[in-house]
């Protein structure tokens, strides 16, 4: 629960030494109540007043950072219900499962394909974090190596998935260094898997056959010291499964729940028989409160959708996602290369630019600020209008960069033309095709 | 302690819209929880799958979406019965791409002619979605519902600009109608308090948010849909309790990804599936968004999307 001023102030210093960049401690108080401050702006909080307030400040869903490198991750951590309600916050993380049996030349192979996995996307790179290497029964030995080649050879991170205790020793002293997540500990062998975690600082997934049965569980853990945990409720049906995603999901944020406040790792590997069912449900729970899904392989058609999805759920419904305003070089253009405007709404810029350069006809594309609205939107909110466009192609600069007269405006926004013709006059106003996609061919005409 | 579900209080449900008629009626919606819950509430019917054909041949659909239709594709009659007879659809959509007055600009009279044909060869009901042209569309479907009278169809999109044209029509000839507004709640009601103003009664509605396509939109539309959900059941909002209807095929269908050939886009995979992948998985969100028909075009994604229903809601 989170503290009032009055109660963090009794923890503060008292000294009014300003230091924190307001006057008195009251005041500063008053402002980490309300998320204006951060405690380490006082430099004189005592460690024990640290971790109080940390403590009472935790959020209801611990998130849980996940790998090493460029693709480390952080799971959990989320606040709401409904993403229009504030944000959802950290991706539900994709992972591939590879079995501890594998050939050395096939994991190889393996890690190549999987590697190129990678989408760019509204200046994001779309692709999956996690690789569970999972037990096949092949011994300790097998099991290290198959972890060691994919923590040392690619950028993916692990799930060491057994619950032989030797295994996983092997595993960590393989893939240690990766801060991989182990899976997991279970009512047979809680107190090993635990203390195995916390010796070597490694989140742990706990598993249980329902989630009652999971908060005992989770409850000694964190009664040892551990703190990053990722709980699994067992279900392998989709109907319960959905019911304990948002069981968990409530119970953490509505019932302030601390047993049930991890972010989740669910299985659509093992809910159906083939990749195509998997992706389906693993969409499910992208939508629903999944922190992590294990599918049985990666494949580009199952990935990218899925890839798509999760960039949209997790997109923050406050702040469309968008570019500046200003002019955009593409291909090196010089003073006859032609003009193009559109809005900046990340997605619109990042289709539009990217058929420019697919058509390799340099442009000069002018991105004019339209609150971050694509074109049919901004134009029907008056924020991509004949007048405020043709002011824009003035103020903006590209006047003293070509010699030519001839503005591309988007097929969707034809209707400015001739408004855009009386703000610029001498110019030819030029409708594109409405679809980008159309546009290398307009494009290579003029 | 054993573990306690944290309920959600519902103060109202989604009203049940019976479509079609006789034995071949379906009832959409009826739910009284949010989207598979059925812990706290009733799902009475399952959401349903609705297959589109044109009433022209398709011009710019990619290769994998021609192959399963490419012998009816220019014939609407045909092409109805080969989604009912071989790929099992519960429910036809006759997208009206013809009368689009800045294409082929097909005259009411024909395109109802046409209408009258399709309802006339199928045993299923049948939507009927013009071009979103709003004064067309009123022209249209004024003409559709007078030649198809009592065959209770659903006409769409109804807009604030010809709800009045349209929705006295449905009612006279008794039609369901779809109300459509641009992703906003407030707009969504708005229209829906104005079509019961007319005199149409709210259970002779469904609402179309308006959808966007994966990876183009798809966010937007979600949120609106929770928000519409949540409106609907848990503040209650009688203006709000309508079944939802997504056209899916559509925006899916024309984004780049989806007609990217292997040369053009290698890293994408097979075209084939990529194109099956993302329309299901477009179907799977708005599902848990609240969708109560999603429109789809291709039998494999629609197959997948089925199963998915099938296995959350028994
Ligand atoms: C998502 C969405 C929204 C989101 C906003 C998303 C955003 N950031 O822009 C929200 C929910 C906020 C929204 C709000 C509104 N919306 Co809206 N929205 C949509 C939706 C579903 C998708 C838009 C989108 O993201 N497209 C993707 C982007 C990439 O498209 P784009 O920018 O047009 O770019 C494409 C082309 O234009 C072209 N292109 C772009 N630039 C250039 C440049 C050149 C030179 C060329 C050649 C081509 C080109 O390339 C791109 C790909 O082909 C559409 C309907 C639909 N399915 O398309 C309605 C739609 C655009 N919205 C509409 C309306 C009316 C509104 C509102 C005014 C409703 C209202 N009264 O409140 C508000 C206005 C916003 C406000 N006041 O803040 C209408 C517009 C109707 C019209 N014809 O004027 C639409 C068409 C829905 C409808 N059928 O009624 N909307
Ligand atoms: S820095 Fe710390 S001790 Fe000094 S005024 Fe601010 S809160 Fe008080």
């Amino acid at each position: 629960m989170a503290l009032t001023g009055i109660q963090i102030f009794k923890l503060l210093p008292k000294t009014n030494c300003k230091e924190c960049g307001v006057p008195t401690c009251l005041a500063f108080a008053m402002n980490l109540a309300s998320g204006k401050a951060e405690l380490d702006s006082c430099p004189y909080v005592s460690d024990e007043a640290r971790e109080k307030l940390a403590e009472a400040s935790a959020p209801p869903i611990r998130p849980v950072k996940l790998g090493k490198g460029v693709r480390q991750t952080t799971t959990g951590g989320e606040t709401v219900l409904y993403r229009h309600e504030k944000t959802f916050f950290n991706p539900t993380i994709l992972a591939g499962t590879v079995a501890s049996d594998i050939a050395a030349a096939d994991l190889e192979q393996k890690l190549k394909i999987y590697n190129a996995f990678q989408y760019e996307r509204v200046g994001l790179n779309l692709r999956p974090e996690l690789l569970v290497v999972k037990d096949a029964g092949a011994g300790a030995d097998a099991f290290a190596a198959t972890a060691k080649c994919i923590a040392e050879t690619s950028e993916f991170n692990l799930v060491l998935m057994t619950e032989d205790l030797d295994v996983m020793k092997a595993g960590i002293a393989a893939a240690g260094f990766k801060r991989p997540l182990l899976y997991a500990a279970t009512e047979a062998n809680v107190d090993d898997m635990g203390a195995l975690a916390k010796e070597n600082d490694l989140p742990l997934a706990v598993k249980a056959d329902s989630i009652d049965a999971l908060m005992p569980l989770t409850e000694k853990l964190t009664g040892m010291g551990l703190k990053d945990l990722v709980i699994d409720s067992g279900a392998r049906e989709i109907k319960q499964a959905l019911e304990d995603q948002v069981g968990i999901r409530r119970a953490a944020l509505k019932a302030g729940n601390k047993a049930l406040g991890f972010p989740t790792i669910t299985f659509p590997c093992e809910m159906a028989s083939n990749l195509d069912m998997e992706t389906v449900i693993a969409a499910m729970f992208v939508a629903k409160y999944g922190g992590i899904v294990v599918m049985s392989d990666f494949a580009a058609e199952s990935l990218f959708p899925l890839l798509l999805e999760r960039l949209n759920i997790f997109t923050d419904p406050q702040r469309p996602m968008t570019v500046t305003e200003g002019i955009f070089e593409i291909g090196n253009p010089d003073e006859n290369s032609p003009v193009v405007v559109t809005t900046n709404f990340a997605l619109t810029y990042f289709i539009v630019s990217g058929e420019i350069e697919g058509s390799k006809v340099p442009c000069w594309l002018l991105i004019k600020d339209s609150e971050g609205l694509s074109v049919l939107t901004a134009w029907a909110a008056g924020k991509f209008g004949g007048d405020d466009v043709g002011m824009f192609v003035k103020k903006c600069g590209i006047m003293d960069k070509v010699k030519h007269t001839e503005l591309i405006i988007p097929g969707y926004a034809a209707a400015i033309a001739g408004d855009v013709e009386e703000e610029l006059p001498g110019w030819t106003i030029t409708v594109g095709p409405r679809e980008a996609a159309h546009l290398p061919a307009f494009l290579k005409t003029k | 302690m054993g573990f306690e579900l944290t309920k959600e209080s519902y103060a109202g449900g989604i009203k049940a819209v019976t479509i079609g008629k006789g034995d071949n009626a379906l009832t959409i919606g009826g739910q009284t929880c949010y989207p598979f819950y059925q812990f706290e509430g009733e799902m009475p019917g399952k959401p349903i799958i609705a297959m589109e054909i044109w009433d022209m041949e398709p011009e710019e659909w990619p290769a994998a979406a021609m192959a399963p239709f490419k012998d009816v594709l220019g014939d609407p009659v045909a092409w109805a019965k080969k989604c009912i007879d071989d790929f099992g659809a519960q429910l036809i959509v006759l997208q009206l791409k013809s009368i689009d007055p800045n294409d082929k600009d097909r005259s009411p009279e024909d395109a109802a002619a046409l209408v009258k044909k399709v309802v006339d060869a199928i045993d299923v009901p049948l939507i009927v979605w013009g071009c979103a042209s709003p004064a067309k569309d009123e022209d249209v479907l004024k003409a559709v519902a007078e030649a198809c009278q009592g065959e209770n169809l659903i006409l769409g999109p109804v807009e604030e600009k010809n709800h009045k044209g349209i929705g006295a029509a449905a009612m006279g000839y008794g039609h369901a109608i779809i109300s459509s507004s641009p992703i906003d709640v407030n707009l969504a009601k708005q229209v829906n308090i104005l079509l019961e103003n007319l005199g149409i009664p709210l259970d002779k509605v469904l609402v179309d948010p308006t959808t966007g396509g994966l990876g183009y939109g798809l966010e937007y539309t979600y949120s609106v849909m929770e928000r519409l959900s949540m409106a609907a059941m848990a503040q209650g909002d009688d203006k709000l309790q309508n079944p939802m209807i997504n056209n899916l095929a559509n925006e899916v269908w024309k984004c780049k990804e989806v007609k990217q050939t292997a040369e053009e886009a290698p890293e994408l995979g097979d075209p084939e599936r990529r194109g099956i992948l993302m329309e299901a998985v477009g179907a799977v969100s708005y599902f848990m968004a609240g969708s109560d028909i999603m429109i789809m075009r291709h039998p494999e994604a629609i197959k997948l999307a089925k199963a998915f229903v099938d296995l959350i809601c028994d």
